[in-house]
């Protein structure tokens, strides 16, 4: 196997994911099977090779420093799942002393 | 007032019946409602029909057209992938995790879609954040192909291409990450083009693999997929990726070259072993009768047959960081929870679907201490080499054609329980994406079995007309229609 169960079960903590223990059982076969694929890439030589990001060259396009007005302030407000006021509750995230 | 066929119109001979006051935008509008009713509890497209907006905007433009004014696409009944925002429509990208989600603002193509009055219909399904090549990785139902219920309509933008197939609207926009236009317009015999990396802003798409991603046309002809990209294309501030060049007359370009030869190339590991047959054949006709007109060259892109593998590392790789936003904080669904980390891994767990899980693993996984070398950065070399095999080509050559899949639609659930199998169906079109050229699928026949064959032309970076315009030559040599059969009874 290219991946092992307690690997996927860190990486899911790395991205925030939880899975049962069958989920993950069938997760590792999965990844597994693909990353034995991507082996196919280390045949070739890219020693002398520069990687690409993008594909077209382009550069991080300058703009004029001003204050634009964002109109749609209520209308991100509106898909927040939990509001006081104006502001986003989430649950506590630190201790009373 | 002309009876309405939707059968046979296109959005350039709507607009002509609109401006001879043939037809109203609200008898065309009535209309394309009235083909979702009847058609769409079979083919499942819409995951949102706009049906009171979209009537709305019909009668705003037949008031506007009575006062003489007029614009490119006005009164024009369109549908939208599902992952392009419309201003307080719902933009669920087919996910749980977005279900109850309203676009506070436009993707910039769809403000230039409204500024030329363009009425939106519905918006369309799609594999989950447009991860999937048949549409079944939706979390609410899977599309099926108006050819043939039985089979996917390809993906991701499969419902966009299945509603064009069945006339639910004239026109669609969708996204192309490895192939998710080109390959549902083959799937569903309708013309579907990406265009090349940064001609359309990407503002308002929601992001998959930015680096990849671009919207674009769907449409019945050539003409009216150019004449949606001339709509859509254009800098835009509010992309950094988006390319600042003019944009030429591509309905012009198009109808200028008509006789204009070309050399093409074919490159030889696209024709290789395990092509469909009867699939080959069609494609082979065409490539003969390109003989007469055009010089016809064998061509090699031989790192080729490691694309898809350094798709798979890179796609996922920019997914794990795009996707991460999805946190239940801002927006979205939120699991309760009394911890934060909790609540994050909560929401995500039951806001994703298995595909999109899958490709958030592999991609923290490639991007991961001790493996970062030896995936991402090695995917990212092996891009250069595939970049590097298309500008090779386009040195003796100006344009390239292959085939867009390897075979004709599969059967819904013929390839969803194995993973790889899907990824190496986009076998075709990823390298594309992964040079960032323009590339369009367009139909070019039937199978015995009355399932739609396509081809793909590929250019150079920002030759998107040279492509439309061989694209439109070929369309005029084969002279066919292509409407599925359901639409016959």
């Amino acid at each position: 196997m290219a991946i092992s169960l307690e690997e996927v079960y860190k990486i899911a903590h790395l991205c925030r994911l939880e899975f049962t223990e069958e989920e993950a059982k069938v997760l590792t076969e999965e990844l597994s099977k693909i990353l034995d694929y991507f082996k196919k890439l280390q045949t070739l030589n890219t020693e002398n090779v520069k990687p690409t990001f993008h594909a077209l060259k382009i550069k991080t396009p300058f703009r004029e420093d001003k204050v634009k007005e964002f109109p749609y302030i209520e209308d991100i407000l509106k898909n927040a799942p939990q509001l006081c006021e104006r502001m986003i509750v989430v649950p506590k995230v630190v201790k009373a002393p | 007032m002309t009876e309405i066929d939707l059968k046979e119109l296109t959005i350039l001979s709507a607009l002509k019946l609109l401006k001879e006051r043939k037809i109203s935008s609200k008898e065309l509008v009535e209309e394309s409602l009235k083909q979702i009713k009847r058609l769409d509890p079979l083919i499942k497209a819409f995951l949102y029909v706009n049906e009171e907006g979209a009537l709305k905007a019909a009668e705003l433009a037949d008031k506007l057209r009575e006062k003489g004014e007029d614009r490119k696409l006005l009164g024009i009944p369109i549908s939208i992938k599902d992952n392009i925002c419309i201003k307080g429509l719902p933009t669920t990208c087919a996910s749980k995790i977005l279900q109850n989600f309203i676009s506070p603002y436009d993707a910039t193509a769809i403000e230039k879609l409204k500024a030329e009055g363009a009425i939106f219909i519905g918006k369309t399904n799609l594999d989950e954040f447009a991860m999937g090549s048949s549409t079944e990785n939706s979390a609410f139902f899977p599309t099926h192909n108006p050819w043939d219920l039985e089979r996917v309509p390809g993906g991701s933008s499969g419902g966009s291409a299945a509603a064009v197939a069945s006339r639910m609207g004239l026109g669609s926009l969708g996204s192309d990450t490895g192939g998710s236009i080109r390959q549902p317009a083959a799937f569903c015999g309708v013309v579907g083009m990406k265009p090349t990396y940064g001609l359309v802003s990407r503002f308002g798409l929601v992001a998959f693999a930015s680096s990849l991603d671009q919207i674009g046309p769907f449409g019945v002809t050539v003409e009216d997929t150019a004449y949606l990209l001339q709509i859509i294309a254009g800098h835009d501030p509010k992309d950094s990726t988006s390319a600042p060049i003019s944009v030429p007359d591509f309905l012009k370009f198009i109808k200028e070259n008509e006789k204009t030869s070309y050399k093409i190339g074919l490159p030889k590991e696209y024709f290789e072993s395990g092509l469909d047959e009867e699939m080959t054949k069609i494609i082979f006709e065409i490539i003969e009768k390109l003989k007469a007109k055009h010089e016809i060259k064998e061509i090699s892109l031989p790192h080729t047959e490691y694309a898809v593998a350094t798709y798979y590392i890179i796609a996922p790789s920019e997914a794990f960081s795009n996707l991460a936003r999805y946190d239940g904080v801002k927006y979205g669904f939120r699991a309760e929870s009394k911890n934060l980390i909790e609540m994050y891994k909560k929401s995500r767990a039951l806001g994703f679907g298995r595909e999109v899980k899958r490709r958030i693993m592999l991609g923290a996984y490639s991007l991961s201490a001790g493996y970062y070398d030896a995936f991402y950065l090695k995917a990212s070399k092996v891009r250069t080499l595939i970049l590097q095999d298309f500008l090779s080509a386009f040195e003796e050559v100006d344009l390239i054609l292959t085939p867009v899949t390897p075979s004709p639609p599969f059967k819904i659930g013929e390839k969803i329980s194995d993973p790889l199998q899907m990824y190496l169906s986009d076998i075709f079109t990823i390298p594309v994406n992964l040079a960032g050229l323009p590339g369009i699928s367009i139909p070019v026949g039937l199978t015995s079995s009355n399932l739609p064959v396509a081809i793909q032309i590929i250019g150079p970076h920002f030759k998107d007309e040279h492509v439309l315009s061989l694209a439109y030559q070929i369309e005029k040599e084969i002279n066919m229609k292509f409407i599925p059969p359901i639409l016959k009874n």
